[in-house]
């Protein structure tokens, strides 16, 4: 399949760092694609030069196959800032129609549409209110609304769920599926491991400025396995280090219950029939992949990350 | 183009359907005329009343003292230092004996202490009684100098500005007033419109809502929607202020008596040369009316006005686009605003000290330099015009000084945008002068 976005060699450099130094990935059309990356790994800039608001100082964005313009494709894009607000001493529904109308939408095709969507989440009420009058939530809802409200094929989510109650979250992430059933291609952007875990198909992992992991999620999970099983028993004392594996940690919530880390080159059916020679009755008995979480702070720990993140711009 | 259109609109009727807006634009030109009229009113009324006991030994002073509308001598018995409070004086005046020539000591002991002015009233009372006294020992009587001082109270100067063959009638006066009026507009206007500027800027900043709008618009786009929505208020505001100020003084001319309306009228068809009977007729009210218009009319209101809202929008435009640049640095902290924006007001108040010296003597060198840089031409040009073009400001001075002004805001705007696009999104980081500068000359 096509790829939607296809970013290749982007060099962005500030007078004091190299805030994006020679990043390229594709993203595919209709997938919910996560960046991931520590505070000042240069997300931010690259999904601003992703945005138009800043050019890259070398390498080049291709949009749905051709050249991205960032005064054209505006239109294709809609983007969610992680610093985000709205203005605070203006009417929500007029606030949307504004924001919509700088998106390119005629004032008719705008109404038509915020109706639709504040219709979906029950925001009706809320057209002659003033922004500051809202909670942090309801803004978080109205800011998703006006980042999609144009339809656009790229749609750019940093910290979605940021100040969301978790019944919130779940609407916005519904609709997030949803749109991205509908065609459209979500780039996510969080620290949240086990949001990521959940929603996106494909990630990269960008630390120093520098693309350090691009792949599915469940394919980076195989690529750092560690061959470690869970054994669960109703007689755990049975169990021992040997040959085959070593018992990492007994002291799990559920006592009877064992993680064990496999010896080199041992298929994990070796170690069940030894199990069952051993009549060691087996409850469950299944591999444990490392979360992203583990796999985020293996790969970005005793890296520079949190110096450079005082350097954010 | 069409995205900074919906821009202006958003700056100016947010702020136009302001309550705070509507009260501004009521409130002070009816406030100018109350503190006006009020000083007028309080400057007549408004003055105490000092009954002063003159204790004068040999009575050389009895009724040459002249009482004013403030102070009233009188020359009771049985009055001293000890009991004139209780007697109902103010004051107490104590004469020496009069012996012609000589410098004496004149004391006055009051309840409450005197004003400066009122003092040197009573002093020159006391000398004018004296210098009475002397020309009338001199032979000179007192009744052919008073009449001597009335009749010569006939000179009028009529000051004449030639241009080319035509001249015309000049009125320093009127001019000192109206170039003042507008430096002083001018000067406030740009800061209230230029912190509004900067208010707008800090508010996207702060809000977090600048990056959602740039990216869907140029940061330079959403500047200049800004600077210019501004702009169009303070321009809708000059116009509101206009017609109220007309009407409040059509409707206070409608408010005269009838007969003293048409002399008016009657003074101004035959250009204040009434036949001598009908100028006896004419009240004293009328003819001053009649002055009132005759001086307005004689100044040239289209260029004054088309050049006051030329300087009012090039200033504005040249001090905007910094106002924004500052307000685009800065974080949270309003007191970073303050220090900030030091370096930017510091010029502006410089031109208004520079305008009132110029208003004096509109004609030198730096009178010139003054309304040709840009930083002061908004204010200082507006008081030189007044005087008359192109008697004393030449046309050519006024082209130059209008295109420095116009180069000078394509350059602040320029500079600033530069400022502004990476002030703008930058969060939590405290920006120096030395890197403001760095973006404003950095190539692009």
């Amino acid at each position: 399949m096509e790829p939607l976005l296809s970013l290749s060699h982007l060099v962005k450099h500030y007078a004091t760092q190299k805030a994006v130094d020679d990043i390229s990935f594709d993203i595919q059309k209709g997938s919910i694609f996560g960046l991931l990356g520590p505070n000042g790994a240069g997300k931010t800039t690259l999904l601003r030069m992703i945005t138009g608001i800043f050019y890259p100082d070398s390498g080049t964005i291709q949009l749905d196959g051709k050249q991205f313009d960032p005064l054209m494709d505006i239109r294709e894009i809609g983007y969610m800032p992680e610093e985000r607000g709205l203005y605070k001493k203006m009417k929500i529904g007029e606030q949307a129609l504004y924001l919509a109308q700088l998106r390119g939408l005629s004032k008719a095709d705008a109404m038509v549409k915020i109706k639709y969507w504040f219709e979906k989440f029950e925001m009706q009420s809320w057209w002659n209110k003033n922004v500051e009058d809202l909670s942090k939530g309801m803004s978080q809802k109205l800011q998703f609304v006006i980042t999609v409200l144009h339809e656009p094929k790229l749609i750019i989510l940093d910290e979605p769920f940021s100040g969301l109650d978790p019944l919130n979250a779940n609407l916005i992430k519904d609709e997030i599926y949803n749109l991205a059933k509908k065609g459209a291609t979500i780039i996510f952007s969080t620290h949240r491991m086990e949001q990521v875990e959940e929603i996106c198909d494909h990630i990269v992992l960008v630390n120093l400025g520098k693309k350090i992991l691009d792949g599915t999620v469940a394919d980076i999970k195989q690529q750092f396995k560690e061959y470690i099983f869970a054994i669960e028993t109703s007689q755990p004392e049975l169990i021992n280090d040997n040959t085959l594996f070593s018992i990492l940690d007994k002291a799990d919530k559920n006592p009877n219950k064992i993680l064990v880390k496999l010896s080199q080159s041992v298929a994990s059916n070796e170690v069940l029939t030894y199990l069952i020679e051993q009549q060691i009755p087996i409850i469950s008995y299944n591999e444990v992949l490392p979360s992203l979480n583990d796999i985020f702070i293996q790969l970005v720990e005793d890296t520079h990350a949190k110096a450079r993140a005082f350097q954010n711009i | 183009m069409h995205k900074i259109w919906i821009i202006i609109q958003r700056e100016y009727t947010s702020r136009v359907k302001n309550k705070r807006f509507l009260l501004v634009t009521f409130l002070v030109p009816l406030l100018m005329v109350g503190l006006i009229v009020g000083s007028a009113y309080f400057s007549f009324k408004g003055t105490e009343e000092r009954k002063i006991a003159v204790i004068d030994p040999n009575g050389f002073f009895k009724n040459k003292l002249k009482n004013s509308t403030q102070l009233k001598f009188e020359f009771p018995k049985e009055v001293d230092t000890s009991n004139y409070q209780a007697k109902g004086y103010s004051d107490i005046l104590l004469m020496p004996v009069f012996e012609g020539d000589k410098k004496a000591d004149y004391i006055l002991r009051s309840k409450k202490s005197m004003g400066f002015n009122l003092q040197e009233s009573i002093s020159r009372k006391i000398n004018a009684a004296i210098e009475d006294q002397m020309l009338e020992k001199a032979g000179i009587q007192q009744s052919i100098l008073d009449s001597i001082h009335q009749s010569a109270q006939i000179a009028e100067l009529k000051a004449y500005e030639d241009e080319g063959k035509k001249s015309k009638e000049s009125n320093a006066g009127l001019a000192m007033a109206i170039g003042y009026a507008s430096g002083l507009l001018i000067y406030i206007t740009m800061f209230i419109y230029g912190t509004m500027v900067l208010r707008g800027v800090m508010e996207e900043k702060t809000n977090r809502i600048a990056e959602v709008i740039v990216s869907s618009v140029k940061p330079f786009e959403l500047m200049l929607g800004k600077i210019i929505g501004i702009g169009a208020v303070g321009l809708t505001q000059f116009l509101m202020w206009i017609i109220v100020v007309m009407t409040l003084t059509g409707v206070g001319f409608g408010l005269l008596p009838d007969d003293m309306q048409s002399q008016v009228q009657q003074l101004q068809q035959s250009g204040g040369q009434m036949g001598a009977a009908g100028l006896a007729q004419a009240s004293e009210s009328a003819k001053n009316i009649y002055a009132f218009q005759h001086v307005i009319s004689t100044t040239n209101w289209p260029l004054i006005i088309g050049c006051f809202l030329f300087y009012f929008l090039g200033g504005f435009l040249f001090y905007a686009s910094l106002f924004a640049a500052v307000g685009s640095v800065v974080n949270e902290d309003p007191q970073d605003a303050q220090s900030l924006m030091f370096p930017i007001t510091m010029p502006i108040i410089f031109s208004y000290i520079i305008t009132n010296v110029v208003i004096q003597n509109p004609n030198t060198a730096m009178a010139f330099w003054a309304s040709v840089i840009p930083f002061s031409s908004p204010m200082v040009m507006m008081a030189r015009i007044s005087y008359g073009v192109p008697s004393t400001v030449p046309y050519w001075e006024l082209a130059l000084s209008m295109l420095t002004l116009i180069a000078g805001f394509l350059l602040t705007t320029w500079l600033s945008a530069k400022i502004y696009r990476t002030g703008i999104l930058m969060y939590g980081k405290k920006v120096t002068w030395k890197e403001m500068f760095k973006w404003a000359f950095a190539k692009s």
